[in-house]
């Protein structure tokens, strides 16, 4: 299977999430121009984090009108999977991809930390590798991770098993301090209402290596291969199958 | 035409004025005279510093540039090298806040990556008012803000830095950014314009009004009337720059170029006449193809501007276009402006007129240095004698209130505004000795470490100096790097001021004999004087930047305890000294006494045999003992173990308790072993000279210190981490 990574003027975890996909979980991995037509026959396309534009209007804003952007959405409208990750989330949100908005955080300031996130389903082509309830230590780096959403669409989202990632202390627990972004539901991820499509506000891809103080954030890319590679995961035989089209 | 109070507005004096004319062979008009007062103003000409800079040490093994470019360049083998400075950004941040700072910022990631360095990380040492004055905290709030909003976008980590609080900051805050930047032996590029016919590109932002004279103001002290000089402040653009980076990355990597400058301070003037000077050759500007924000600027004003984000590139005629195409892809053009010539002279041109043409030699090199009278600096209020100074009853109460006092509380509330991970390399987060940053592919690690005690050079500038070193030093080694070179940035007074030149005089007496006996090379800095306003000079404040080497990051080592049962080591020796203490100023008040003692040589062996003992994988936990002495050394070492590890320390070495528990004696490191490796290290501390004794256990949930059988402190971990944790957001927290 390949990747993708797009670069958008701005983008600047286009190189991390490059070095992550190619150095560490080993699949080959190009870079996505985001002025070209051209997805290079990828198998998962990943909008990496960073400031697209300066992101001096809404986060996300500008980037929706790439070149690119329009074979990224036919790709997800075929069912292709597509990661956005802290900005690329952002910009999931502006193309309509996702619904929601994003609000500064609670505390007016950027916040750059680890945090703690639970797993809420892990029946999806990004958590299959994951258990449910799974605690997973990722950091944040953002000023605008505040997830916001109309009622309406906060039920359907938890209807539908679309909340993947929710913020959590260290043992699982939900809080309103653990929240540190102050988003609805303390809502971290969510995944479209197909399941090829997900969007989350920390970084797996700086939690990838031990080097680095945790290897947690692979389980998403992980995940995405066993995907991918139409693999189950090891001690997992059956339940990985049914997740793929989890609706 | 040109009279004295035209000169005094350039800040240029009679004597400089008659030299110019000497030198150029005539009256300069308004615009050539524009060019020599930022030119030859302090903070681009070092005019008042360049005399006594000279001592300082620039050679040694790994140094490929020394001082003269925008940075300084060691390798550090395997093909690679860093390239690294320190700037100063103090008058503008005070000026205005975000933008100074943010500004600041893309000043230095310029100087790094017109080198061909990719900036990978930057530390910053802040210095305000105390925080308990809204003034500052607003202050504080705009600098913190400012460099988040450019680096966090820029897509640079802020890995570290200080910060400190001191009333001598109110009315001039301290921003001092350190950046570290990682190339390929093979592609460093320097700021010369060579080869006449060469064609001369302007990349970048628009030339605007903004920022005119921004070099002049930082030369000049400043009165009532700072508010009138916020439109000599730049704009910041973090967006561009990280456009700018990539694509002259690009362009370098292709060989598409001779040449390249980021025009900084004094903008296009600087970056024109610096690298005709630096080439040996001379260049002509048509001022009218620089792109222009505003209409109606004159030749002046285009050439004066400081608006950020621009550069200077020098390419051969037949890969112009190629240069074009890559900038194009990047959103950013890059038009032809001019071409280098022979003859060593600057000829701009402006609607068709000759506007400015002048030597660039007499412009770059010939700016006069001055042996300002010094007068030794006043000596230091004299501590009290130690007998006649109380002891506080509760000495757990003392440690609660020093963990709290600002300069030691925990930073977290500053350093969470920045992303400190962008680029997936830091191995230790803020907070460590040291940063330490993996250099992907590769077992080899970089460390880095900002630091200065302005408390010290206060008291007697020369002895603080070499501590600042000497604790930048120990810094590294305490996670396991050995010092490979150095950055300084010297925040004094006015140099007219003759106690002023003479604290500065010392400083770089101590700075120079400090890394001589280290080994380590100055690669270049900053000087920034004029740090008076309204009549009041800030402390002298050093600030030493200093990058070093680990050999296999695994072995890197961190402040925390690592389990309970570790044996705690105390490595240096405990003298009966309180003077310059944060302890005799938080709690008596006192800013006094002469600064400790440091003796070089035994600092060097001590931490010499430290990091043998972290690279013989001995060491569990090291940490340096600096502010606030052994006490808070444990508290922090406490703080950043995993689970809050407690201690039970007992010794006996006579000392007055308080000067046992809070006293700043240097070369100390505290570390923590497995109780088998304890009688090895110690013989060995003792066969090297290095005095060293095993002062108690990790483990429990308290703070404990026993002093020849008294127990003289117990604090639970928990109450001392609240005290340190909550005191810098209590400043800030929004009331309701």
């Amino acid at each position: 299977m390949k990747f993708g990574v797009v670069q958008f003027p701005g983008s600047n975890c286009d190189f991390d999430t490059f070095h992550v996909l190619r150095d560490v979980m080993k699949r080959p991995t190009v870079m996505l121009w985001h002025k070209d037509h051209d997805l290079q026959g990828v198998d998962c396309v990943v909008l990496p984090g960073g400031f697209s534009y300066g992101d001096y209007l809404r986060s996300g804003a500008i980037a929706r009108f790439s070149p690119l952007m329009q074979e990224v959405k036919a790709f997800a409208r075929r069912g292709g999977r597509l990661l956005g990750i802290c900005n690329g989330f952002q910009i999931l949100l502006e193309l309509g991809l996702l619904p929601g908005a994003m609000l500064r955080n609670k505390n007016l300031k950027f916040l750059c930390q680890h945090v703690h996130i639970r797993v809420e389903n892990a029946r999806t082509d990004f958590t299959r590798a994951a258990r449910k309830g799974q605690i997973l230590r990722v950091p944040i780096a953002h000023f605008d991770g505040n997830y916001f959403a109309p009622p309406r669409v906060l039920r359907d989202l938890e209807t539908n098993g679309q909340v993947v990632f929710r913020y959590c202390d260290a043992d699982g627990n939900v809080t309103p301090e653990a929240n540190v972004n102050g988003s609805l539901d303390s809502i971290a991820g969510i995944r479209n209402a197909a399941g090829n499509v997900l969007g989350l506000m920390p970084h797996p891809e700086r939690a990838s290596e031990a080097l680095l103080g945790s290897e947690d954030g692979r389980t998403i890319f992980e995940s995405l291969i066993l995907s991918l590679e139409k693999r189950t995961p090891a001690g997992r035989p059956a339940a990985g199958k049914k997740a793929r089209h989890d609706r | 035409m040109i009279d004295k109070a035209l000169l005094d507005r350039h800040g240029l004096t009679e004597d400089e004025y008659r030299l110019i004319v000497e030198l150029i062979g005539k009256e300069p008009n308004l615009t050539e005279l524009g060019i020599f007062s930022v030119m030859w103003s302090e903070h681009c000409g070092y005019k008042s510093s360049r005399v006594h800079l000279k001592k300082l040490p620039t050679e040694g093994e790994h140094v490929i540039q020394g001082p003269g470019e925008n940075a300084g360049v060691l390798d550090i083998g395997g093909g690679q090298v860093v390239v690294f400075k320190i700037e100063s950004h103090n008058h503008p941040s005070y000026i205005e806040p975000y933008q100074g700072a943010a500004t600041g910022v893309g000043g230095i990631l310029r100087d790094i990556f017109t080198m061909g360095a990719r900036p990978i990380a930057v530390m910053d040492s802040l210095r305000f008012g105390p925080p308990d004055d809204p003034r500052n905290r607003s202050v504080m709030e705009g600098v913190v803000s400012g460099i988040s909003g450019y680096g966090n976008a820029f897509g640079v980590p802020t890995v570290g830095g200080e910060v400190y609080f001191d009333p001598c900051y109110n009315l001039n805050p301290l921003v001092n950014v350190f950046c570290l930047g990682l190339a390929d032996k093979d592609k460093v590029f320097y700021a010369r314009a060579e080869g006449a016919g060469n064609k001369v590109l302007y990349v970048g932002a628009k030339t605007g009004r903004d920022g005119i004279h921004g070099a002049t103001m930082a030369s000049a002290e400043f009165g009532k009337e700072t508010e009138h000089k916020r439109p000599n402040v730049q704009v910041g653009d973090p967006f561009k720059e990280k456009l700018l980076l990539e694509a002259c990355l690009e362009v370098m990597d292709r060989g598409l170029i001779v040449g390249i400058q980021d025009m900084g301070a004094a903008g296009l003037t600087c970056s024109t006449t610096e690298m005709a000077a630096k080439g040996g050759m001379g260049i002509v500007i048509d001022l009218d193809k620089v792109p222009q924000r505003e209409a109606g600027m004159t030749p002046y004003e285009i050439l004066l501007s400081e608006s950020q984000e621009r550069m200077l590139l020098v390419a051969t005629p037949e890969k112009v276009e190629a240069v074009q195409t890559v900038f194009a892809k990047w959103d950013l053009d890059a038009p032809v402006i001019g071409e280098v010539i022979e003859g060593g002279r600057a000829r701009i041109s402006f609607k068709g007129e000759v506007v400015v043409d002048i030597p660039v030699d007499a412009v770059v090199n010939l700016c006069p240095a001055y042996d300002r009278p010094i007068a030794a600096p006043a000596p230091p209020p004299p501590a009290p004698a130690l007998e006649a100074l109380p002891q506080p009853a509760d000495l757990g109460e003392t440690l609660l209130r020093l963990l709290a006092s600002p300069s030691i509380a925990d930073k977290e509330w500053v350093f969470r505004q920045y992303d400190h991970m962008v680029q997936v390399n830091t191995v230790f987060l803020p907070g460590a000795d040291a940063a330490v940053l993996r250099i992907k592919g590769s077992r080899r690690a970089l460390a880095m470490t900002l630091d200065g005690n302005a408390l010290y050079t206060r008291l007697d500038p020369r002895t603080g100096a070499r501590i600042a070193v000497a604790e930048a030093c120990r810094n590294l080694a305490c996670v396991g790097a050995r010092p490979i070179g150095v950055t300084n940035c010297l925040n004094f007074g006015n140099p007219e001021k003759p106690e002023v030149m003479g604290q500065f005089e010392q400083a770089v007496t101590g700075l120079a004999e400090a890394c001589r006996t280290f080994g380590i090379p100055v690669t270049g800095g900053n000087v920034s004087f004029y740090n008076d306003t309204e009549g009041l000079s800030i402390h002298p404040t050093p600030v030493l930047g200093i990058v070093g080497l680990i050999g296999d990051v695994r072995k890197a080592v961190r402040p925390g305890f690592r389990a309970a049962g570790d044996a705690v080591v105390l490595v240096g020796e405990s003298l009966d000294e309180l003077g310059g203490t944060q302890y005799l100023k938080t709690i008596h008040g006192l800013e006094a006494g002469s600064p400790p003692l440091i003796d070089l040589e035994q600092e060097k062996r001590n931490q010499e045999f430290v990091l043998e003992a972290i690279e013989a994988g001995l060491v569990r936990s090291a940490h340096d003992l600096s502010e606030g002495g052994l006490a808070v050394a444990l508290a922090e070492c406490a703080f950043h173990s995993p689970r809050k590890i407690g201690c039970e320390v007992d010794l006996a070495n006579g000392l007055r308790d308080d000067a046992l528990l809070f006293g700043e004696s240097q070369s100390r490191i505290l570390m923590t072993c497995r109780p088998a490796d304890l009688s090895g290290l110690l013989e060995t501390a003792a066969a090297r000279g290095v005095p060293a004794q095993a002062i108690g256990r990790t483990g429990g949930a308290a703070l404990a210190v026993r002093h020849a059988g008294r127990e003289i402190l117990r604090v639970p971990v928990e109450k001392a981490f609240r005290a340190w944790k909550d005191s810098l957001p209590g400043f800030f927290r929004v009331q309701a």
